[in-house]
């Protein structure tokens, strides 16, 4: 044997091996989650892990739209959770999911402010000051729509310095001091606990935010997706859901 | 081409195709791609509603203050890199490189650390002149000058270095101040250098996403230019992302060419 062709025959062997051991672990479930779904699907992911080993899932997080545009390109999304029912619909329409969505959570809104509230923010009519830099999601994303119908209903006009590409990075600017106020959801003001405050938006005026997930129609698609999606349905699933802040479907 | 040390070789080495060939594709394929999905049809339509026009006019803007703004500052730093010897030259000139390497994100995080609302400037800026340049046109300018002002610093300082000092120091036994050799020789000897840095500096500028993003946010007509643009029209409209990207695709084209003409190719 030439040198090369023994680190060649090393090679494939080490490839062999390789996928030899990875065939006992088959291979994660691949999520696709909205942006304020963050924190309580890694932990879901974690249950879910210890419920229905050595299935498990991993998870890519983005703006709702960001995430369809990411499939509509061909991206290997076994499971998606987006943040409102018409962003997930174009990949409805267009044959891309296994089966209709189902709704597994929803959400409020809620008013992010700097620690402390030094502004004074008492709610949504106080967006309209000019001494307060207010920032919002863009109206592509899900929390943008939310947030404007939200402040449609309290008849408040707000002009955002920024529109943001997540609700995330509308968090971040906030607890960074950056912008005064942002809506967000109530669950980021949860999980951001002590980096920003929240200012709670009363009834009449709030948008509850519908949380849908589907199976991603494709070759080759993980088994556990199906028991991932079943899991976020399930009364486990839905308490770790619970504790993150999101209201029950 | 005689006096060139290396000579060419003649043919391809069979074992160097595959990784040419690899090469070629994975630089050239996603142009080709670029240009085969723009809806050409309707790319006066897409290119010409409100939307675009106001990221294409800003864009422009801010990009060309950006250019502006890293000559004033990037000019004299680069002839004191090439020029002056002193302690931490080199540490000054990495330092000076380091937003060339830097994702551009983390620069945008780093920015408003130091010149946000609560920044380490920033704070002092808000307070002494209520002076705020995050989620302002003057931040995007911000961003991007802090990008786009190493390519300026790198091509101006090797004009400067390229300058012969006799030619200098003839003008200057002639009587010519040290301002006036500066104005009269050096700067017109090493000025294709700089229109050269200028220019890939304002492509830097035209191109910056992350870290204008980041600490100057999105607003249209403030902070959102032609990149932020495509990143958001991308995922609920991608005909205007595909028309937008083939003007920035045509821009930096054309620049390569002009700049090959006019520098490189000698």
């Amino acid at each position: 044997m030439t040198p090369r062709l023994r680190l060649a025959a090393g090679l494939a062997l080490a490839l062999a091996l390789g996928s030899g051991a990875r065939a006992e672990h088959p291979k994660p479930v691949l999520v696709f989650a909205a942006a304020s779904l963050t924190e309580s699907f890694r932990a879901l992911g974690e249950a879910f892990a210890r419920a229905h080993a050595p299935a498990r899932a991993e998870f890519s997080f983005a703006g709702s739209p960001a995430l369809v545009a990411q499939i509509e390109s061909g991206a290997p999304a076994d499971v998606i959770a987006t943040a409102d029912a018409a962003t997930l619909a174009r990949l409805e329409e267009s044959g891309a999911l296994a089966d209709a969505p189902a709704v597994f959570a929803r959400n409020r809104l809620e008013i992010a402010v700097e620690r402390g509230n030094p502004k004074g923010v008492k709610g949504l009519a106080d967006l309209a000051r000019e001494d307060l830099v207010v920032i919002l999601c863009a109206e592509t994303v899900p929390a943008g729509r939310y947030a404007r119908e939200a402040l449609k209903a309290a008849g408040v006009a707000v002009e955002p310095k920024s529109l943001e590409e997540n609700v995330k990075a509308v968090l971040n600017k906030v607890a960074l001091g950056e912008a005064d106020a942002g809506i967000v959801y109530t669950t980021d003001v949860r999980s951001a606990a002590g980096r920003v405050a929240g200012v709670a938006i009363p009834d009449a005026q709030n948008t509850i935010a519908s949380y849908p997930i589907a199976l991603v129609k494709r070759a080759g698609a993980q088994p556990g997706a199906r028991a991932f999606l079943d899991f976020a349905l399930s009364a486990q699933g839905q308490a770790v859901l619970a504790r993150f802040g999101f209201l029950p479907p | 081409m005689s006096s060139r040390r290396a000579t060419r070789s003649r043919g391809i080495p069979l074992l160097l195709v595959a990784p040419i060939a690899g090469a070629g594709a994975l630089l050239g394929v996603p142009l080709v791609a670029l240009i085969a999905r723009a809806p050409w049809g309707e790319l006066a339509r897409e290119l010409s509603s409100p939307e675009v026009l106001t990221a294409l006019r800003l864009s422009l803007v801010c990009s060309l203050s950006a250019t502006a703004l890293s000559t004033l500052l990037g000019v004299p730093l680069a002839w004191l890199l090439a020029r002056v010897d002193f302690p931490g030259r080199r540490l000054l000139r990495a330092l000076v490189m380091l937003p060339m390497i830097l994702p551009p994100v983390v620069g945008g995080v780093a920015l408003l650390l130091a010149f946000g609302r609560r920044g380490l400037l920033g704070a002092w800026l808000d307070r002494a002149f209520d002076v705020q340049l995050p989620f302002t046109l003057a931040g995007a300018v911000l961003a991007e000058t802090f990008v786009a002002l190493p390519f300026l610093v790198i091509a101006a300082e090797a004009g400067f270095r390229q300058v012969d000092a006799r030619l200098e120091q003839a003008a200057a036994t002639l009587g010519a101040t040290r301002l006036r050799v500066f104005a009269r020789v050096t700067l017109p000897l090493a000025a294709p250098a700089l229109a050269a840095g200028a220019a890939l500096c304002w492509a830097r500028a035209l191109g910056e996403f992350g870290a204008t993003i980041t600490f100057a946010g999105n607003l249209p007509g403030r902070t959102q230019t032609l990149p932020l643009a495509v990143y958001i029209a991308l995922e609920t409209h991608p005909e205007a992302a595909f028309a937008m990207s083939l003007v920035l695709l045509g821009v930096a084209i054309a620049l390569l060419v002009a700049l090959r003409e006019n520098w490189m190719g000698r």
